[in-house]
Formats: structure tokens, sequence, C-alpha cells
């Protein structure tokens, strides 16, 4: 609970502070929500006890705590990446409403994943999801922001609809929404997996699986890009944690069925958005369809359904995480600095900006899971949580999407590296939070792949699954 | 601290040394000295390989060494060389070494060429010192990922799509390759119940007879197409073709025996079960290959697309005197991946060299060069008798093992297959002496020809250095026969203990 109420918290704190600031101090709100928050990320790794409070409706463990402090790590990157964007003058006063809502939502998704009924699990989801459609529609002038806002509202709702109807059949069939006297009261007959159904169609809007994947590649398209960034690290990653939650907690009764189901789904998410990501140009809506193919191969990791497939999940989005921040990160600091958005703008940046271009290209070998860098790690884990349980053939469509993805991505390597441009991207330099968040991820990328320790570390944490 | 760290280790440094580096000219030099330093180190792994051995040491691999990595999976990063390993680590710091200074002149980016190119070799040593799958794939990977951007930035002629086809091939053939490498690890259960990755271990536990059957395929034609397997072969004459010269170099001489070497320490060794049930099928696909190589490199005009097709068949000779499964063939695949290493790497040095003074590849377009370069000239001839197997150099040491071993199996099938096979030495001659005599004897065509310079001094340097490696194995073959075969006897017994059902 630390963790939560800390978060409420800063969040008054900021909104204190932007009141009692004279207009010509408001810069320091974003100094103070920016060391606060990051204070808090360093609290999240204290020491935790396995506990619960409001007679269960709340849990907290070492393994819940450590989900939660990854993405603390992803949000204070993302705010890190966003205090350029924040300085311009048309964001200068909107500033301390950026903080608030998005800590609003982190707070949502923290009491969601520490959820112990489906109450408590709606009311977070809700808290988590309604702010950030507000968020998506912050550059409010720019009319692409506004759309984005309003069809992610309305996709959330739709999702959110579907997602309480699973939950009412699941109340109506096992007379509680309270975990641990759905488990035993859950089974295989037809209400309840229609209502298993229902649940994880909603979670899959969230996650953006295929085929509830429609709302990404144009909100991600039109939201602010920093915007952009925290849905597709945060929200994503918040939503895979509590459905693996889910998942081997509550639904473990029909896991035979729901393996079925994100067999399919991963499938279908893997490669249909991999063939969509190959026809982009427009970043933000490349990485949108990349992060849908991500979330296909977690799926896989999803489907070990056992200590070391949680670990899989786990530690694949503390790795994704770091990586498409490192990606965003380049993105946002180009965009910032000269509005470019586009692939072919990138042409011949290498001989311009070296840096970015290597933090890029270091950011897209992990996407695409070459060694030596992380994200060759994560994926490995995650095929081999499948292979465990003999879904080699899923495995086998799995590396040949991978092989797809490198396709793509080696398309932004190309443009950076090897095309060249008679007007690149002049020679700029990125400004100080962006550069140290860009630092961050990069060592990160190298440090959790060949440390085992990090690995480790979770896994020992996922011990009581 | 075993000495086979240091191979990565060096590497690593020289990688770093070239960051700190100002421009080019040193990148050059710090690249050159790491090298060296390798070449030094590989030989004095290779004396202390035959001082171990010498003195009765008699495990499987020497200079084990095991670390755990991730205890959880039970990875391991576990080192170990035998005499097979030593050889091919010999051949690729002699390849990288030469590869250095056949790229001197490089002033485009010279810095990240050279870091590219280490990194390249980087992963190779790597592949060669890893008794552990995890490990071994991990390097493997990372020698195929900076292809792209080497011949993507460096490369000539249609480089973008030629390095987008190499990686994409290369990298699904992993794709396949890691389906077969989780297949082994979840069927190899230790006594603990826990799964390895370890080769050793893997081979001690006899994998079941329907996993070898499911996995092997997976295993084998994931490495056969880095091995230029047919009919998976494609990307290697675009991507030779288009590749800056050390690529091609390190590529058609290195890398492509990654693919040879992982189909029978892996995929053999450890499912011998399967691999004598499939032989067959890859024994018809490895004919073929050699067959339609030797053709294809006749029908060739570009210098660079004849030596790709030439490595094609070559390489299929690798993979089709390892399915053969005995001894005498065994032994001539090594010999052979080392041999074709080493000429094809002074092939591509020599043709880049050409290339740079007459700046076309394509042989009508010359004539007479023995007349301006004859050095140049000479080593060409050198390389191409190598190739077509004259004795005295190691193409003939290799191709005779082979053919010999081959033609110890009595039955039809496998006799017909080694006689077709072996006509391939006639066409093999056909395209090369027709190159010699086009391109270097009869009169000189371009009159800017006769005004070329022979030879610069690393140029020498880096053709010198392979052709006394050819001739070495060529003149005293028995040290790299020795070498090889002492490290034979584990697979020999597995794979025929496998045929008489003892073993499976």
């Amino acid at each position: 609970m630390r963790q939560e109420l800390l978060l409420v918290l800063i969040t008054l704190v900021v909104l204190m502070a932007d009141l009692a600031l004279a207009p010509g101090k408001k810069h320091l709100v974003v100094q103070i929500a920016l060391w606060l928050f990051g204070a808090l990320t360093i609290t999240g790794f204290l020491p935790v006890k396995e506990g619960s409070l409001f007679g269960g409706m709340y849990n907290t463990s070492p393994l819940l705590a450590g989900m939660k402090s990854i993405l603390n790590i992803a949000l204070l990157l993302v705010l890190l990446q966003s205090v350029k964007w924040l300085q311009k003058t048309e964001n200068f006063n909107k500033a301390a409403e950026y903080f608030i809502l998005l800590f609003s939502t982190l707070t949502g998704m923290d009491f969601m994943i520490s959820s112990g009924d489906f109450l408590m699990f709606y009311i977070g989801l809700e808290l988590a999801t309604i702010p950030a459609t507000v968020l998506a529609a912050f550059d409010k002038s720019r009319n692409a922001s506004a759309e984005a806002g309003i069809k992610f509202i309305f996709s959330s709702a739709l999702s959110s609809g579907i997602l309480l109807l699973g939950l009412s059949f699941i109340y109506g069939t096992t007379g509680s929404v309270y975990f641990p006297d759905v488990i035993p009261a859950f089974g295989t007959s037809s209400l309840h997996l229609l209502g298993f159904i229902f649940l994880l169609s909603g979670m899959g809007f969230k996650i953006s699986l295929v085929p509830f994947h429609f709302w990404a590649a144009d909100v991600y398209e039109g939201a602010p890009v920093n915007i952009t960034a925290y849905l597709s690290v945060v929200s994503k990653g918040a939503a895979v944690f509590i459905l693996v939650l889910l998942l081997y907690k509550v639904f473990s009764v029909i896991q035979h069925q729901w393996e079925t189901l994100l067999y399919v789904l991963s499938v279908a998410t893997m490669t249909i958005a991999n063939l969509f990501a190959i026809r982009q140009n427009n970043l933000k809506r490349f990485m949108a369809f990349s992060s849908i193919a991500q979330a296909g191969f977690i799926l896989l990791g999803i489907m070990g359904a056992d200590q070391a497939g949680m670990t899989s999940v786990v530690y694949f989005v503390l790795i994704y995480v770091l990586t498409n921040l490192a990606a965003f990160g380049v993105i946002s600091s180009i965009s910032h600095h000269t509005g470019n958005e586009t692939i072919s703008s990138y042409n011949g940046l290498y001989r311009t900006n070296p840096l970015l271009s290597l933090t890029m290209m270091l950011a897209l070998f992990s996407l695409a899971g070459i060694p030596p860098v992380a994200g060759f790690f994560g994926k490995f884990f995650l095929f081999t949580a499948a292979a465990s349980k003999g879904y080699y053939i899923l495995v086998l469509i799995a590396v040949l999407n991978a092989t797809i993805s490198l396709y793509y991505y080696l398309r932004v390597i190309k443009a950076m590296f090897i095309d060249r441009n008679d007007q690149p991207i002049a020679w700029f330099r990125s400004d100080v939070y962006t550069r140290f968040s860009l630092m961050f991820c990069i060592l990160g990328v190298f440090f959790t792949g060949f440390f085992g320790m990090v690995y480790e570390t979770i896994y020992a944490l996922a011990a009581g699954m | 601290m075993s000495i086979l760290w240091f191979f990565i280790l060096i590497p690593v440094l020289t990688i770093t040394g070239i960051l700190f580096t100002k421009d080019g000219k040193s990148a050059r030099v710090v690249a050159a000295s790491g090298m060296f330093i390798q070449l030094i180190l590989s030989v004095v792994l290779l004396i202390l390989y035959y001082a171990q051995r010498n003195a009765g040491n008699t495990a499987e691999m020497l200079f084990f060494t095991d670390l755990v990595w991730f205890p959880a999976l039970n990875i391991h990063f576990t080192t170990g060389v035998d005499g097979i390993a030593v050889s091919m680590i010999m051949l690729t710091s002699t390849v990288v070494f030469a590869g250095i200074f056949a790229s001197w002149e490089m002033e485009d980016l010279a810095r990240e060429f050279f870091i590219s190119l280490i990194t390249l070799a980087t992963g190779v040593f790597g592949f060669f010192i890893s008794v552990d799958l995890f490990t071994m794939f991990l390097f493997y990977e990372l020698a195929v990922i900076p292809m792209y951007l080497l011949i993507g930035i460096w490369g000539s002629g249609p480089k973008e799509y030629s390095a987008m086809k190499l990686t994409l091939m290369l990298m699904g053939g992993s794709a396949l390759l890691l389906v077969g490498l989780l297949g082994i690890y979840f069927n190899s259960t230790l006594e603990d119940g826990r799964h390895t990755f370890n080769l050793l271990q893997i081979a001690q536990l006899q994998l079941p007879i329907e996993a070898q059957r499911y996995f092997f395929p997976f295993t084998f034609v994931g490495f056969g197409v880095l091995g230029a397997l047919f009919p998976l072969h494609t990307w290697s004459p675009d991507g030779h073709a288009s590749a800056p010269t050390a690529v091609s170099m390190l590529h058609a001489g290195v890398l492509m025996k990654l693919g040879g070497y992982g189909c029978f320490r892996v995929a053999m060794y450890l499912m011998p079960g399967a691999a004598n049930e499939m032989a067959w099928i890859f024994i018809i696909l490895t004919t073929v290959s050699v067959i339609y190589g030797a053709f294809g490199a006749v029908w060739q005009k570009d210098l660079k697309y004849i030596n790709a097709y030439s490595s094609v068949s070559h390489c299929g000779l690798v993979i089709f005197a390892l399915l053969m499964m005995n001894k005498t063939s065994m032994n001539g695949a090594v010999i052979q991946m080392i041999s074709h290493g080493l000429m094809t790497a002074l092939f591509f040095a020599l043709i880049g060299m050409i290339y740079g003074r007459t700046h076309t590849r394509m042989i009508n377009e010359m004539g007479g060069l023995m007349k301006v370069i004859p050095f140049l000239s000479v080593a060409y001839v050198i390389a191409g008798l190598a190739s077509l197997g004259l004795p005295g150099l190691s193409g003939f040491v290799a191709e005779m093992t082979i053919f010999t071993g081959a033609f110890q199996h009595p039955d039809t099938f496998h006799r017909v297959a080694t006689i077709i096979v072996t006509t391939s030495i006639v066409v093999t001659a056909v395209y090369i002496l027709r190159v010699v005599g086009i391109l270097l004897l009869g009169p000189i065509k371009n009159e800017h020809f006769e005004h070329l310079g022979d030879a610069r001094w690393y140029e020498k340097l880096s053709a010198g250095t392979l052709i006394v490696a050819i001739a070495g194995i060529g003149i005293a073959p028995l040290w790299l026969s020795n070498l090889i075969s002492g490290s034979l006897s584990p697979y020999i017994v597995k794979l025929t203990g496998a045929i008489s059902g003892l073993n499976f």
C-alpha cells in the first residue's frame, strides 16, 4: 500500500505546487514532480512482505512490488523524455495536469495489479484508462491528437463494457467477485467459459491483441509522442502483468482452454501486426504495429504457465520497457527538435547524429531479438517457456515472425546507415534529461541481458506462483 | 582464466580500442594489431593443445571451463575445444588477419567498418569455443547480423537487396535452428530432472528416437542454410558478390563453415539415429549442390559470382562428406572446410585487389593481366590450382580424403552419389582454367590496363599469409589430419553405434 499512498501524495503535492507557485516559477513543477517520482521509484525497491488489506481486496507480495517497480522505472523514463516537450510554450501551463494524469493512471495500474477481487480490479482498470484517454488528446489544438482521444475513449468504453459483461457472467455463475471464492466455484461450463472469453477480449483491447487492435495504430499516431511511448510501454506492461496474474491465479482451472485461446490470439497478433508494420512510414504507427507484434510474443511466455513462464513474461516486459523507451527516446528527441516523424526523414541520420542512430540501432536490434542486446535473452526465454509445454509449432511460427520483424526493423536501420540524403536532419544536442534516459536504457539493455542475476532475481520472486 | 576466454576478450578489447581512435588510419592499425595477437594466440593454443594431448590428456574437450549463467534454466557459459575446434580457430584467425589487410585502403567510415568486421569475428570465435548450445546460438546470431551493415554500407552493386536477402535467409535458418535447439533441450533430462544445453552431457544421454526424428531436420537445415545447402543457398551468390572484399573473405571463408560445423557437432552428434535415417535426403541435396554449384560457376562472367558458386559447390562437398559418416570422409570434411576457407578467402582477396585496379569484375573485359600484375596473377593461379585439387596444395588433401572415405560405402546409392560428386572436379577444372586463360593470359584487351601497379605491401601480406597456409596444409597434411582425426572418435562411435542399433 506504501506505493499507492505515496503516489497519491505526490499527485496532491504536484497539484498544490501548481496552485501555489507564482506564474513566473511554474517551471519548478516539472522539477518537483520529477524528483519526487524519482524518489518514489527508489523506495519501490525497498523490501516488501507478503500481506493483504481490506479483507483480501488488496494484496501485496515481493513479485507484485517488482512489477510495480518496473512500471515506475518505465514512467520515470517517459517523464524524463517529455521534459523538453513540456517546456514548449503551448504546454507550459499544462505541465501539472500532465503529471497528475500520468500519476493517476499509474495508481490505477498499481491497484489493478494488487487486486484481490474483480471489483478492485475493475476500479483500477478504469482509473488507469480514463486519464490515459485524456492524455491522448493532450495536444488538443492538433486535430490528430483530439481524434486520437475520441477514438481511444470510445474503444476503451466498449472494451470495458465487454469486460464488465464477462465479469457479470463470472459473478453470476460463481456468486462472488472475490478471487479465493471464485477459484473453487469456477469450472468449464459454457457460461464460465463465455464469461472468461468476454474478460479476455476486454483485456485483449488493453494489450491490443489482434483482432482487438484497431484503435492502437490511430491512437498511437495521433497522440503526442511521449504519450505514445507511455501507452505502448506502461499501459501495455501493466495490462500484461494483470492478465498473467489473473490467468495463473484465478483461471488456472481452465488452463487448457485459455492456452488454446492464447495460441490462436498469439499467432494472429504476431502475423498480422508484422505484415502491417512492413508498410508503415510514420514511425509512431510503425512502433504501434511493432508493439502489437511484441504483445503476441509475450503470449508465448504466458503459455508456459509455471514459474519459468511468469519469470519470462516479467523479464521480457522489463527488457521491452528499456528497449522501447530507448527507441521512443530517439523518436521523441528528433520529433521535439526537428518535427520529423517519418522513416524516410531519418535517411543519412548516422552521418549527422551518430550517437542517436547507434542508440536507435541497438534498440531495434533488441526489439528484433538480436544478441548481444537483451531482447535476444528476453525472446529466447519466452520461446523456452512455450516450448516447455510442447508448443514447438507455435515457437516456429513465432521465430519466423521474428525474422519478418527483423525486415522492418532493418528498414529503419537502412534509412539511418545506408541511404544517402542531401538534406539529412542536422546535428543537434538532445536535452540533458533525454540523454540521461537514453543512457540508462542502453546500459540497462546490456546489463539485463548479460547479467543472469536480473533473471534470477525475478525467478526467485516468482517462486510463489 | 582459461586461454579460450582470450579469444573473446581480445576482439572485444580491439573494438574498444578502435572506438578511441580518431580516424581510419589509426583504426586499421589497432584492428591489425589486435588480430595479429589473435593469430599468435591461436598458434599458442595449437601448441598447448598438442602438449596436453601428448601428455596423455584424453578428455573430449580440453581447456574446459564452466560458468553458470542462468541457473534457473541450467544455462551455462561452457567453453572447451577439441582438435576440430582448434583447427577452425586457426582458420578463422588467419582469414581475419588477412581480411584486415585486404581492406587496408578502406576510406568511407573506416572505424565502423573494422568494428563491424571484428564483431563478426567475435561471433565466429565464440561459436567455435562454445560447448553450450545456448552460447553457441548466441554467438551464431552475433556473427550473422553485422553482415547486414557490412554489405549494406560498404558493398557494391545491388547491395541493399543482397544484404536484406542474406540477413533474412540466415535469420530464417536460425529460426529453424532455435526450434531444434529447444527440442533438444527439453528432451535431454538429467538425473536431477533438469534440462541441459551442454553438448557433452546431451551426448551422454541418448535423445529418444521420436524426438530425434522431429528435431533433426530443424537443426540440420537450420545450420545447413548457412552451409549453403541446396536449395537454400540462394543468399550466397548475391551476398558474396555485393559484399566488400574482406567481408566476402570472412563470410565464404569462415562464416559458411559455421554451418557445416554445426551440422555435425550439434545435429548429427546429438541425434545420430535420425541422422542415419535421414542422411539419404541430404546426400541427394548435397550432390545436387556440388554439381549445380560447379555448373553455375561455369556460366558466370563476374569473378565474384564464379567464386560464390564455386563456394556453394565446395561447401556442399563438406556436408556431403559429413553425411558419409565414416572417419576418413569426416576427416576430409573438416580438412575441406579449412582448405576451402583459406583458398576462397584468397580468391576473394585477389578479386578485390584486381577490381581495385581494373574497376571491373567481368572476365571478358579483362585479359593478359599476368603481364602487368604478375604477383596477383600468380597468386590467383595458386588459388585456382588449390581449388581444382592439385597435389601439393590443400584442396587435393581434402578432396582425396573425402572421396576415398565416401567410396568405402559398399552400397549402390552411396557409390553412385560419390561418383557423381567426383565428376565435379572436372567441372571445377573447366571454370578455373577458363578464368585463368581469359583473365590472366592472352593479349591485354584494354590499354588502360598496361599501367596497373602490382600488389602493395599490405596486399602481399594478406595474400602471402593465405598462400603459406594453403601450401602448408598441402605439403604437410598429417599434422592437421592427426589433429582432427584424434577428435573424431566420439562422433564415429555415436554415428555407427546408431546404425547397429546399440546406442539409440
